[in-house]
């Protein structure tokens, strides 16, 4: 019906309409404007914000300093998009990258051996050994998640705070809560190394993105996920194998957590089971829903979380570059989040037009 | 704005609630073009018409969950103007939604008083009134012929129960309208019944009563005036008393219905037998849920599932598509002896269920009409090879035309469609996957005439070609009308099997014992 009035209508007025409503109607706008606006400010504190470098092979500047750093973060909101997607929650997956960390810094340890007199660096076990061992443990840490929630049935919230809690005590246990020491080069290639100019953490979170993407899209994943999501009881009657995909959706969460605790102890050359990965289940979370992707489960946005990832960080990085004193940066986080989120409202900017524009008397609702 | 004249004549009362040109678009849609509605005291007033109709939005403008574009409410000559449901229930129009919405763990008392509860001291400021919650919740119930304890939560009651105890919230916060949307869609007979008895006592009481429905026959058996509406459109506003079945039905649908059977040359009975066998179920059985049975169905053959609700007819519905696993007997499936353990094994054998609560069971409300109709196909094939979206597109077209599904386009939501449209697309969802046997469970309940008649023909013409149909339903004279073969249930068991063609008064005798 609408298509026919806009056809109907003066060519090029509906055009302008068409595609401002279009605009409108998509799901990224909002992200997309709130992170532009974040880089804008960023932009007018600090001039050289935008300027690249080309130094030692390498591009730097805070932009791609921020998408660096962002990159443990844009991993696990992805791998929780699905989970929310699925009408779940993981609050296990700082404790998994706090896990996966220590697996991997203790099974790559490493040690300067001098022989012949060539000075080398040796790890415990091969590096690869050590990654997929780590990745293994997350999968691990996943599939105990999705287990609990989809064979036992507990409550998604409660069922990953076990992990949560006992994760942390576990990773403490393999360190023998000591903060773990990498002295292996190669390894940090993960988390700090460059690829054709660009950091390589962010060709891993490409990767997994582009992964993501085919698999929800070109598989019928997407449209399970969200059936599970929107409607479990229909989804599992319709034949969708509802315990089995929530399953997997856990357990590659955990895996994705996984591989931002290998970033974050390479970048950091240690594992700190104590603090690698704290707090970051709930950027991971508001990153998801600055990306569009509702708790209440089904429609999902990946490229949404990976802008919300991005909002945060660069966030994140605003406060400390434009010198907010260290005691009030959370409350100035926290502040501008709100803001963020009521922005992203679309009942709050429904009132604020209210405030703004008076309705004429004869406008539908 | 005009104002609407009584013809002093006939009607020397003003009515209660007067509606005049009333519209209501949703973008760019109409919804309502210029509906007028009278209610009188003491009248109970029935508003029918197909799905689409406009009766829901209606009465969501008369409750003020929506507002009217044009037109003016007035309520005893006054001028009304609802904001929202709390704004209409202060004016006295009060509402029993067709899902009970009040809250199942809370207790009866608390449910009626649910927001107001009783105080002791001034102003309320020292705790709850229980004894006093207590008491007047029971009076007001007893006023209702029901003597219940009150203290027990609402969900230890029956729905017929809860649907009583929202109708006393209603009427204890001093209605002079009551709108009933559908309150009988989920009760039995004799609950209906006492529904009934209730609201005549209440009409004699001068309450006005807006009543909707899709049972003919109660439309007749309780209202004094009918107001029929069509695409969102007044059609008329008549007396019961002068307005036939048929006559109705046609205004309804603005042409003459043929209803469809099964048997257009009589019953032809043994037909269906002589065709291979598609499901057998021996000795089935669940406990708590079904009693041992056995059930056969041939190859385009409907068979009819006879009973009263809680007879366990959904719950065999169930056991034989794998929802539930049964604890005895066996079934076998194209001839061959299956475990069935979860719909997924019994979609690849090739069953569908269309589910009895569309809601919480059938659609996926946020997902498109496409993405709907492509779920159980899809799921079949498991996660590879992925139904494109051009595919998606040819089979929702398809379904979407043939079983006259009204939608904007088929990448609308399918929670925005109506009851009768969302049926068909779940049900296109299943034809989609060619079952062999397609178990439809209360297809048409909440569904209007028109739907109801097209969904039964569709139904028809599968089983012609060759679809085991088993088929569901609280109206006997339906399952009697379209079933081959009519097999009845009482207390969870099979109490025999009628031949099709049979008097819906013959299953009722089965299963009150008397065959």
């Amino acid at each position: 019906m609408s298509a026919v009035i806009s056809v109907a209508g003066t060519r090029r007025w509906s055009n302008w309409s068409y595609w401002l409503k279009r605009l409108q109607a998509h799901t990224l706008l909002w992200p997309v404007v709130t992170l532009l606006l974040i880089l804008a400010v960023d932009a007018s504190l600090n001039p050289g914000f935008w300027v690249l470098q080309w130094r030692d092979g390498h591009l730097y500047g805070s932009v791609i300093d921020i998408l660096n750093r962002a990159a443990p973060l844009m991993l696990v909101a992805l791998g929780m998009t699905l989970v929310i997607a699925t009408r779940g929650i993981d609050i296990s997956v700082g404790a998994t990258v706090a896990i996966s960390a220590a697996v991997a810094a203790l099974m790559v340890g490493g040690t300067l051996v001098i022989t012949d007199g060539v000075a080398q660096h040796v790890s415990r076990f091969p590096m690869g050994v050590a990654i997929v061992c780590a990745l293994l443990t997350a999968l691990a840490c996943g599939l105990w998640n999705g287990v609990l929630v989809a064979k036992i049935g507990l409550q998604p919230i409660i069922a990953t705070l076990i992990l949560m809690v006992a994760g942390r005590g576990v990773a403490q246990l393999l360190t023998d809560g000591q903060i773990v020491t990498v002295y292996y080069p190669p390894y940090f290639f993960i988390g700090s190394g460059y690829l054709w100019g660009l950091p390589f953490a962010l060709f891993i979170a490409a990767f997994v993105y582009l992964l993501m993407h085919l698999a929800v899209t070109r598989t019928a994943l997407g449209l399970f996920i969200q059936a599970i999501g929107i409607n479990p009881a229909a989804a599992r009657l319709a034949g969708v194998r509802e315990r089995l995909i929530s399953i997997c959706v856990y357990a590659f969460c955990g895996l994705t957590a996984g591989v931002a605790g290998l970033i974050i102890s390479s970048n950091v050359k240690s594992a700190d089971g104590n603090n690698a990965g704290n707090l970051l289940e709930l950027d991971a979370i508001l990153a998801v829903t600055l990306g569009g992707t509702l708790l209440t489960g089904g429609r999902f946005s990946l490229a949404g979380s990976l802008i919300g990832a991005l909002i945060i960080q660069t966030l994140t990085s605003t406060i400390y570059s434009i010198g907010v004193p260290p005691e009030i940066n959370l409350v100035v986080k926290a502040a501008v989040v709100f803001v963020v989120m009521l922005m992203q409202s679309a009942e709050f900017r429904r009132a604020v037009r209210g405030w703004v524009v008076r309705p004429s008397a004869g406008s539908p609702a | 704005m005009t104002i609407h004249n009584n013809h002093a004549g006939e009607e020397p009362v003003a009515p209660v609630l007067e509606l005049s040109k009333v519209s209501k678009h949703f973008a760019g849609v109409q919804a309502l073009g210029g509906v007028s509605l009278r209610l009188f005291a003491g009248e109970v007033h029935a508003l029918m018409g197909q799905n689409g109709a406009g009766k829901s939005t209606l009465i969501k403008v008369l409750t003020g969950v929506y507002q009217a574009d044009q037109g003016e409410m007035r309520l005893g000559g006054k001028r009304i103007n609802a904001r929202s449901p709390l704004d209409a229930q202060h004016l006295g129009i009060s509402t029993v939604y067709q899902e009970v919405n009040l809250c199942p763990n809370l207790s009866v008392a608390e449910n009626i008083f649910a927001g107001r509860y009783p105080r002791h001291g001034v102003g309320g400021a020292w705790g709850i009134d229980w004894a006093r919650m207590h008491r007047e919740s029971a009076e007001m119930l007893a006023r209702l012929n029901l003597n219940i304890d009150v203290s027990q939560t609402l969900d230890s009651y029956s729905v017929a129960v809860q649907q009583m105890v929202s109708i006393a919230r209603a009427l204890s916060i001093s209605a002079q309208v009551l709108i009933l949307d559908e309150p009988t869609s989920s009760l039995d007979d004799e609950e209906v019944e006492r529904l009934f008895v209730v609201l005549r006592q209440l009409r004699a009481q001068g309450m006005a009563i807006l009543f909707v429905t899709h049972f003919l026959d109660q439309v007749y058996a309780l209202s004094d005036r009918i107001t029929v509406l069509r695409n969102g459109e007044l059609v008329g506003e008549y007396p019961a008393a002068e307005l036939g079945h048929t006559a109705l039905i046609a205004a309804m649908v603005g042409r003459e219905m043929l209803a469809p059977t099964a048997h257009a040359a009589g019953p032809q009975e043994g037909v269906g037998t002589q065709q291979p066998v598609v499901l057998q179920a021996r000795g089935l059985a669940r406990a708590g849920h079904v009693k041992p049975l056995d059930v056969t169905l041939h190859r385009g053959e409907v068979v009819g599932l006879g009973g009263l609700l809680g007879s366990g007819r959904t719950e065999l519905a169930r056991l034989l598509f794998g929802l539930d696993q049964s604890d005895a007997g066996e079934l076998a499936v194209n001839g061959t002896t299956v475990t069935m353990d979860s719909p997924v094994q019994a979609i690849r054998l090739g069953l569908g269920l269309c589910p009895e609560d569309r809601k919480a069971e059938g659609i996926i409300g946020e997902l498109s009409v496409r993405e709907n109709i492509a779920l159980a196909l899809q799921a079949r094939q498991g996660l590879w090879p992925c139904i494109s979206r051009t595919q998606q597109a040819e089979m929702a077209d398809y379904y979407v035309k043939t079983l006259g599904i009204k939608t904007h386009n088929i990448d609308t939501p399918i929670g925005q469609l109506s009851g009768g449209n969302q049926q068909k697309a779940v049900l296109g969802r299943w034809l989609a996957t060619k079952p062999s046997l397609l178990i439809l469970d209360e297809p048409t309940r909440g569904i209007d005439i028109a739907a109801k008649q097209e969904i039964m023909n569709e139904i028809l013409v599968l089983a012609k070609e060759g679809m085991a149909v088993l088929f569901i339903s609280s109206e006997m004279e339906e399952v009697a009308r379209v079933s081959d073969r009519i097999v009845v249930m009482r207390d969870r068991a099979k109490v025999g099997e009628l031949p099709g063609g049979t008097d819906d008064h013959a299953v009722y005798a089965m299963i009150a014992g008397q065959a």
